[in-house]
């Protein structure tokens, strides 16, 4: 809807010094291409992966491990949680950018989505290989 | 966080009925948002009965009919009334377009419903405050850029080079792109928007030009640029039948190139 009864300026500054600010960040790239690199890889990694999920359900730990010690089935796996948690960091920091506008808590969120996904990662990594080693 | 309500002294009421013109046989319901800046009002939707057999066939031609015969304080921009300058930008029934070119045969049920366009400051009644949108396109530095010495005569340009600036060269700037984004009413400030990353895609696109790198460069931000999320509202909104969704991926496309 429309917008009226523009609040006082806080600054005098030009239109186009308001739009130039800080200038370009000379980032962005890197993200929209993880991001679509990480896309792909679940496309391609999506049907191993639930084919493996399938094969443990209603397995035992010992049965369990017994699958995941296979390597190409580790590997899949490993894969396949690397490029979602990194996808789903990229996607959830997008959304962060796109509706938090207060600087402080845009700055925490952001943090807070990357510890988040993070942890997912390792943890899921440090089980998978745990249960796959054997140890 | 973004505000998806409107501010309190920006919520639209119900104005006033303005009487059917006397001896009109055929008219078309016009509701119309109005907002005066020297009243104190909140904004009101007034409705307005046009004689149909009286002006011609677009919703501009209501709208100049209105201002004529019913309510002379009835403010909107236009000028060329041919699609070509894009001053009388509007959202007529819930789309962003030019009036000059929408019929209000088009608009199928009821009233035609005609509103400023969607999130930007309003000057008065469907004029809004494009400040912002302009300082935007004055970013992205539209001209041609070049440091080998000027040739006597023209910059040359092969058929072919000239081909790429084809769906691009067209935007009049009339904002009904920009102004339909999702992601541009949320970053605004922050946002090119499409119409300014088309612009700055036809500069990108040509041959002549020798600062291809460095209007990359400028662009190449998670907010300038990357807050485009090919939702296309951008290409549904277009009066002139333009892509700024695909101009933008040609940008993206363009600095994955260069770093692959």
């Amino acid at each position: 809807m429309s917008m009226t009864n523009q609040a006082p300026p806080k600054s005098m500054r030009t239109p186009l010094g308001r739009v130039r600010s800080l200038g370009a960040a000379h980032t962005g790239t890197g993200d929209f291409w993880r991001q679509r690199l990480t896309g792909v890889a679940m496309t391609l990694l999506i049907i191993p992966a639930i084919w493996v999920v399938m094969m443990l359900v209603g397995r035992n730990q010992a049965g369990a491990a017994q699958i995941l010690g296979s390597v190409p089935i580790a590997l899949i796996l490993l894969c396949f949680i690397v490029a979602s948690t990194w996808h789903m960091k990229i996607g959830m920091q997008v959304i962060i950018e796109d509706y938090v506008h207060d600087e402080k808590l845009k700055l925490a969120a952001v943090m807070a989505n990357q510890f988040f996904c993070a942890v997912v990662a390792l943890t899921s990594i440090y089980a998978l290989l745990k249960l796959s080693s054997g140890v | 966080m973004v505000e998806f309500a409107l501010p309190k002294n920006s919520k639209v009421t119900t104005g006033k009925t303005w009487p059917v013109p006397p001896g009109a046989s055929e008219t078309r319901e016009f509701k119309i948002y109005r907002w005066n800046p020297d009243d104190g009002k909140n904004p009101r939707i007034d409705t307005y009965f046009v004689d149909t057999n009286e002006c011609g066939p677009m919703v501009l031609d209501g709208l100049i009919w209105i201002k004529n015969h019913i309510d002379p304080s009835l403010t909107f921009r236009r000028s060329c009334r041919e699609g070509v300058c894009g001053s009388c930008a509007m959202n007529i029934d819930g789309q962003n377009t030019l009036a000059c070119t929408r019929s209000m045969h088009d608009v199928k049920d009821g009233a035609v419903k005609v509103n400023p366009l969607p999130h930007q400051p309003v000057v008065k009644d469907l004029v809004p405050d494009l400040t912002n949108f302009y300082a935007q396109y004055a970013s992205i530095e539209p001209w041609l850029k070049t440091s080998s010495p000027t040739p006597q005569k023209e910059w040359r340009q092969s058929h072919e080079d000239r081909e790429k600036l084809d769906g691009l060269y067209e935007c009049i700037l009339c904002a009904c792109c920009s102004t339909s984004c999702p992601s541009y009413w949320w970053n605004s400030e922050r946002f090119l928007g499409p119409a300014a990353l088309l612009q700055a895609t036809r500069w990108v696109n040509d041959s002549r030009d020798e600062a291809t790198g460095e209007r990359l460069d400028n662009l190449e931000d998670p907010f300038r640029l990357y807050r485009c999320h090919t939702i296309m509202n951008c290409a549904k909104a277009c009066p002139k039948g333009l892509n700024p969704s695909e101009a933008i991926a040609e940008l993206k496309l363009k600095l994955v190139e260069r770093q692959i």
